[in-house]
């Protein structure tokens, strides 16, 4: 299998604090990674620096073949960003955000593509209505319509079920099924155990600024992620120490 | 979709980059209105201000018009800079257009060239209001060259202030401590010019002061396009 | 920690020279026929205002070698030459008024020289606001450097918008223009006491940018022990 991201020794600060130390991290074509970790354990910065939208002070980056950040162009091509933040124009239509997006990555067969994604997503109905009158279920669903316009490989989401109530992320997860099925690798953080369980084929856990370990979900029992998580924690403390996370 | 089926080019051209942030700034506008309208409204309350608090006289007037009318594009256009960045931070769509594959350049001036037009629209309402208002007519192609090249200057550094302020805590206020300091130079030479145009003064005269709008909008464009990028790079 | 043997020098070689230079004013210089003792501000006055701005332009300098090489060094370096100049600066314009008074009769001009220099105070008092405004250190460092350039870039630019108005500052040294008033020749011992001055001026910049540099530097030592220590 080919080998798709890959991290090596990678170090961020902000200012004296170390988020991410020597932070390896490697995944392969197809896969569906879930980044399991607490808040301020690092999962948004590593994030945020696979999407190239932030420099590591130290360490290697790679994605599809391409270096960041001297690379940065392409690497962006291949990458489809979902956030907690809708990256959306309330005073657009989602058909005017998808045609703005699509023109910002240079793509040429827009209206076709735009219909697609639109279906795909279930807002072909509401496609020239504004989005600040979509539901934030609604919003997430355009915004990963948004980010899969130009066909990425990869597709980074940084705790997408966020403010969603139990229909709107049972609708996000279908999505995200049908979206990881056309080969398409997938990275997303989350802590939201349950739900995450069920869509990921494999989960690493990052605590202090480290991946200290990845199980995929064929090896895991059933309902058994979240007491992998705090086996890992627990054993990184040194036994006995305290967790810190959901 | 199959792969290649849609052709896309490296980077995406700047030209297409630049004119996409530009067209959806205008479009958002057109249906918000919220920007324009702003500072619409308050530029025509900053020049009711300044008629109650500066006794102006017929004959006092002339000689002040032209700061009155700057000093109202000024404020109004600082609103405005204001509004528009603050757009992009709060909805994280500043990452949306950093995620995509275009120069940052090109991000900076689809940003300042639709700010830019905001501006002059502003300016090419109150113009009129202000005429109707004080009874006199004051457009004339010149003032209107001087708007163009004053609030060139005044956005072009505007908009990469405003980059950086939006992200600082202190975001609203610091916009013009950052701003005014700094525009100055453009400020005095848009007064000038357009108080030698108001008052007929002969045309050598003012060519100076256009003289230095030229080389004031070259040297901060040059220098903000430059730089922009450590603004919004992390 | 302790202070470089080279920076304890500087700092007794700086006192020394100060207590020179103020003698120099005091007792070598002559007293001016028409001004008479207040003039004796001048020398310190222009000293001061020069250094202040080669202090900026150092600024602006360190910025941009900041956002081309990315060392921290460069920021620090901008940040001290900022503060160092903005307290030259703040004395130049309290100096420059002390001076206007009994000349002039007036504590303040709006003349090209002693606006710019104001104008040129709030735009780095407006950096240090900028900078306090921003949490994370990096950011801090990148936009410090954007408005430090940005901001010595606007001043030349001022100064030639105001200039361009009529100026009642006095034109010592180029040339002489009558309707200038309080202008005055300068002796051979009025130019030696200037130029010491402003020499002594320059070592007193050196060597509180470098305190300011260390100060930095102990700074930033203590934050790293901090994040360690909470690990």
């Amino acid at each position: 299998m080919e080998v798709i991201i890959e991290v090596r020794n990678l170090v961020k600060r902000f200012g004296h604090k170390q988020v991410l130390r020597k932070l390896d991290f490697t995944v392969q074509k197809g896969e569906f990674v879930a980044l399991l970790g607490s808040n301020g354990a690092g999962k948004t910065t590593l994030l945020r620096i696979l999407s190239s939208l932030s420099k590591p002070n130290y360490g290697e980056v790679q994605i599809g073949g391409y270096y960041l950040p001297g690379q940065a162009a392409q690497v962006r091509r291949k990458l489809g960003v979902v956030s907690h933040l809708p990256l959306l124009y309330g005073d657009l239509s989602a058909e005017e955000n998808l045609k703005f997006y699509s023109a910002l990555y240079g793509l040429v067969d827009i209206q076709k593509n735009m219909a697609e994604i639109l279906n795909l997503v279930g807002l072909y109905k509401r496609r020239k209505d504004l989005v600040r009158t979509f539901s934030r279920g609604m919003q997430q669903r355009l915004a990963i319509g948004r980010a899969i316009l130009h066909d990425p490989e990869v597709l980074l989401l940084d705790e997408p079920h966020t403010g969603l109530d139990q229909d709107a992320a049972n609708m996000l997860d279908s999505l995200l099924q049908q979206i990881a099925t056309r080969g398409r690798t997938i990275v997303m953080t989350s802590h939201d155990f349950p739900r995450v369980a069920n869509l990921a084929t494999r989960f690493d856990v990052l605590y202090k600024g480290k991946i200290h370990s990845s199980k995929l979900a064929k090896d895991l029992p059933q309902h058994g992620l979240l007491e992998y998580y705090q086996s890992i924690v627990e054993e990184i403390d040194g036994g006995g120490g305290k967790h810190n996370g959901e | 979709m199959e792969e290649g089926e849609n052709i896309m080019e490296n980077k995406t051209s700047f030209r297409k980059a630049m004119f996409a942030i530009i067209w959806k700034d205008l479009i958002s506008e057109l249906r918000g209105k919220e920007l324009i309208s702003a500072m619409l409204v308050f530029a025509l309350l900053v020049i009711f201000i300044f008629n109650f608090a500066l006794e102006l006289d017929p004959k006092t007037r002339s000689s002040l018009t032209a700061g009155i009318l700057w000093v109202t594009i000024v404020f109004a256009g600082n609103l405005g800079l204001n509004r528009s960045m603050a757009v992009e931070k709060d909805r994280g769509c500043l990452d949306g257009l950093l995620l995509a594959p275009v120069d940052r350049t090109a991000v900076y001036f689809g940003k300042s060239i639709a700010n830019w037009i905001f501006m002059l629209i502003v300016a090419l309402i109150v113009l009129p209001v202000y005429s109707i208002l004080y009874n006199t007519n004051i457009i004339s192609p010149a003032l209107l060259l001087i708007i163009f090249l004053g609030s060139e200057g005044y956005i072009a550094i505007g908009t990469l202030l405003a980059t950086m302020s939006i992200q600082a805590r202190t975001r609203d206020i610091l916009l013009p401590i950052l701003l005014f300091p700094v525009i100055l130079p453009v400020l005095i030479a848009s007064v000038k010019a357009s108080a030698g145009i108001l008052n007929g003064f002969p045309f050598a005269d003012i060519q100076t002061w256009i003289n230095l709008l030229i080389v004031y909008d070259i040297v901060f464009t040059s220098v903000a396009f430059m730089v922009f990028d450590a603004v919004v790079e992390e | 920690m302790n202070k470089p043997k080279a920076l304890k020098i500087l700092d007794i070689v700086t006192v020394v020279l100060v207590l020179g230079a103020t003698a120099m004013v005091f007792f070598y210089a002559p007293l001016e026929r028409v001004m008479g003792a207040v003039q004796k501000v001048f020398y310190f006055h222009v000293a001061v205002a020069w250094v202040g701005m080669v202090s900026f332009f150092v600024a602006a300098v360190a910025g941009i070698l900041f956002l081309i090489k990315k060392n921290k060094k460069w920021d620090l370096v901008e940040v001290a030459a900022v503060e160092v100049g903005i307290v030259f600066i703040f004395i130049t314009i309290v100096t420059g008024s002390i001076w206007a008074r009994p000349i002039w009769n007036t504590w303040w001009t709006w003349d090209p020289r002693l606006t710019t220099v104001t104008i040129m105070e709030l735009v780095y008092i407006a950096y240090v606001m900028l900078r306090q405004g921003i949490d994370d250190p990096d950011r801090q460092a990148r936009f410090g450097a954007v408005y430090a350039i940005v901001g010595f870039l606007s001043v030349p630019l001022t100064f030639f918008s105001i200039r361009i108005f009529r100026t009642i500052h006095p034109v010592v040294i180029a040339g002489s223009d009558p309707s200038a008033v309080g202008t005055f020749d300068m002796t051979p011992a009025m130019l030696q006491t200037l130029l010491v001055s402003i020499f002594v001026f320059s070592i007193l910049f050196v060597d509180l940018v470098w305190h300011r540099i260390r100060l930095g530097n102990l700074a930033n030592k203590v934050d790293e022990l901090k994040y360690k220590l909470q690990d």
